[in-house]
């Protein structure tokens, strides 16, 4: 516990000079957008006079050079305040706070539809390489792969809400439903059913390939001859020799795809039009919202962050051979 | 010299390889053949709108709610596709390649500063990130693939890396430095050539997600207003996904099939090299 806990500070310590790589590029990535802010408001009202363009920089902090302004940004951030959302008119940590819960939800479900499901079937391919199982699977599994989610969520659309009218085609819950407790769950499940699987089918279908490499590679170790060699029947042996060390890489893919599942939900958000953080960063872009873009990016850069932490942890809670001084693949 | 051609030899006799390279031969034919079959703008009106498929010899896919050529707009967005898909790893792993190949060789400050630069690439969301640029540079092709390969260049960059690492300690290194070669040389003449191959087995997979990112930014219409698209297809057709679903879902066909070639042939790719490197 105390080795997890000292390499818990060594990661927490390294993610400092990350993140403020993070806030300092995306800070002057938007920098170099035409316009700012007060452009963008201005837009949408439909134009002013000087005086109201000289009143809103002030209001928005956006005179004095761009190094004063990214001070001004930092040293905010250190009171958490992520700055003023201008196509919302509202705090941005408040509006990202009230978007999140639906993305991980929708992300959670995700990632655990596809890790149940990827690595059993995973177990079932890698139990015997080369069988007609292990064939299809392998095969089925990297066309799955090749498929685009937000094309995915279309064709689930019209064949599970137009067709079979089994689903909705779009948002988190019923609105306006009234429905409180375990109906209300209910109720949110069955509008992200169809998503959370546009969104994990292609990990599932990563797991499964992960998962049956592993086994595939773990049947040539000395310890599954010897397993062989003590008289252990097959399928014992490929459950609770080879699969439990093959399932290991897999948590650690798991921190890796944490980005790209982040930047997936951007799309299937946009698709089933559900009112989360990605389809936030759609709207940040399609308004101009130089501030809540960058704060999206922040957020979205801590999060990965977090996951990654909670995969190392639990990588040496499991595997005893990781050390505290050691550093993990 | 012979490598290059015994791995070819292997990739010919691995099957996902030969069926990546005959997919990826059958889109290239249809990109290339495109202005010839289909000639003048594909975005342009043909016919009568909404024209089912299989009903009207002249439009064997039918056309889209103004009436263009769904076929047409196949054949063209083949190139947009492969085009993006191609240039964005091309940027991505050069780019990559000689990040990683500068902080292996320099070391030190240098090596730790520029793989802080990696993490910090890796922990934003690569779609997030090309969002955000397309949003600042405003939506062009060669745009579109600057913003994918700002997500995809950490991966190059860290396996040229581990490879100079790797590389740097061999014998043919200290010879080159014990004939007083400059360590840029070094770096570019001995180093980079021999970290290639297997950041080129990367390629393929970039390629891959490069196709895949591209055609979600075209889905959001952040892509080229200009080109035809299977992206921003399959976005045009989602307006009448009840009525005409299949605006939506052939485009989709022509994506899978081309993420499919590209990673059959990148399979076949590996089994190659694995085999090269199992026989000394």
């Amino acid at each position: 516990m105390n080795r997890a806990l000292r390499l818990l500070r060594r990661r927490l310590v390294s993610s400092i000079p990350v993140l403020l790589i993070v806030i300092v590029g995306s800070f002057f990535l938007l920098e170099l957008a035409p316009g700012d802010a007060a452009d963008a408001y201005l837009l949408s009202i439909g134009g002013g006079d000087p005086a109201l363009v000289q009143a809103l920089r002030q209001s928005y902090g956006l005179e004095g050079s761009t190094l004063s302004r990214l001070w001004l940004y930092l040293t905010s951030l250190v009171r958490l305040d992520l700055g003023w959302s201008v196509i919302f008119n509202r705090p941005i940590s408040g509006l990202i706070l009230e978007r999140l819960p639906n993305t991980l939800w929708l992300m959670g479900s995700a990632v655990a539809l596809s890790f149940t499901v990827g690595s059993a079937l995973g177990i079932v391919a890698g139990s015997k390489p080369g069988s007609w199982r292990d064939r299809m699977l392998s095969t089925g599994s990297l066309a799955l792969y090749a498929v685009p989610s937000f094309w995915l969520g279309l064709v689930l659309i019209v064949i599970f809400s137009v067709q079979l009218r089994w689903f909705p085609t779009a948002g988190i819950e019923t609105i306006a439903s009234g429905r409180q407790g375990l109906a209300r769950a209910r109720d949110i499940a069955w509008h992200l059913a169809l998503p959370v699987a546009a969104l994990g089918l292609i990990y599932l279908a990563l797991f499964l390939r992960m998962m049956r490499t592993g086994m595939a590679e773990a049947w040539r170790q000395d310890y599954a001859l010897a397993a062989r060699a003590r008289g252990l029947g097959h399928r014992r042996i490929a459950v609770f020799h080879i699969a439990r060390n093959a399932l290991l890489p897999l948590v650690t893919m798991l921190g890796l795809q944490a980005a790209s599942m982040l930047g997936g939900s951007v799309v299937i958000e946009s698709v089933f039009a559900i009112p989360g953080f990605g389809r936030l960063a759609q709207e940040a872009v399609a308004g101009r919202d130089a501030p809540l873009l960058t704060g999206i990016i922040l957020v979205s850069a801590v999060l990965v962050i977090l996951v990654n932490l909670a995969v190392d942890m639990a990588y040496a809670l499991l595997d005893p051979r990781v050390g505290a001084n050691e550093v993990t693949a | 010299m012979n490598a290059p051609i015994n791995t070819l030899g292997r990739l010919l006799r691995s099957p996902a390889g030969v069926a990546g390279l005959a997919l990826l031969a059958l889109l290239a034919l249809a990109a290339l053949s495109a202005p010839f079959l289909f000639p003048g703008d594909p975005l342009a009106i043909a016919g009568a709108p909404l024209t089912p498929p299989f009903t009207d010899p002249a439009f064997p896919l039918g056309t889209d709610r103004l009436g263009r050529n769904v076929l047409a707009g196949l054949f063209h967005g083949a190139q947009a596709s492969l085009a993006v898909g191609l240039a964005a790893a091309a940027v991505s792993i050069i780019a990559g390649a000689l990040v990683g190949t500068i902080a292996g060789f320099a070391g030190g400050l240098v090596d730790e500063a520029l793989m802080r630069v990696v993490d910090a690439f890796q922990t934003v969301p690569g779609f997030l990130l090309a969002l955000a640029f397309v949003s600042v540079a405003g939506a062009s092709l060669p745009v579109v693939i600057l913003a994918i390969a700002l997500g995809a260049w950490t991966g190059p960059a860290r396996l040229a890396r581990a490879e100079v690492l790797s590389i740097r300690e061999r014998d043919y290194v200290a010879a080159a430095r014990v004939i007083g070669m400059h360590p840029a040389e070094i770096a570019l003449r001995e180093v980079l050539p021999n970290a290639l191959p297997p950041v080129l087995a990367l390629a393929a997979v970039i390629v891959g997600n490069a196709v895949l990112i591209e055609s979600a930014l075209s889905f959001l219409g952040l892509g080229d207003p200009n080109i035809v698209t299977w992206g921003s297809m399959i976005a045009e057709g989602r307006n009448v996904l009840r009525s005409a679903p299949f605006l939506s879902i052939v485009p989709g066909i022509g994506l899978v099939v081309t993420v499919l070639g590209v990673y059959l042939l990148a399979e076949g790719l590996s089994d190659a090299l694995a085999s090269r490197k199992a026989r000394p």
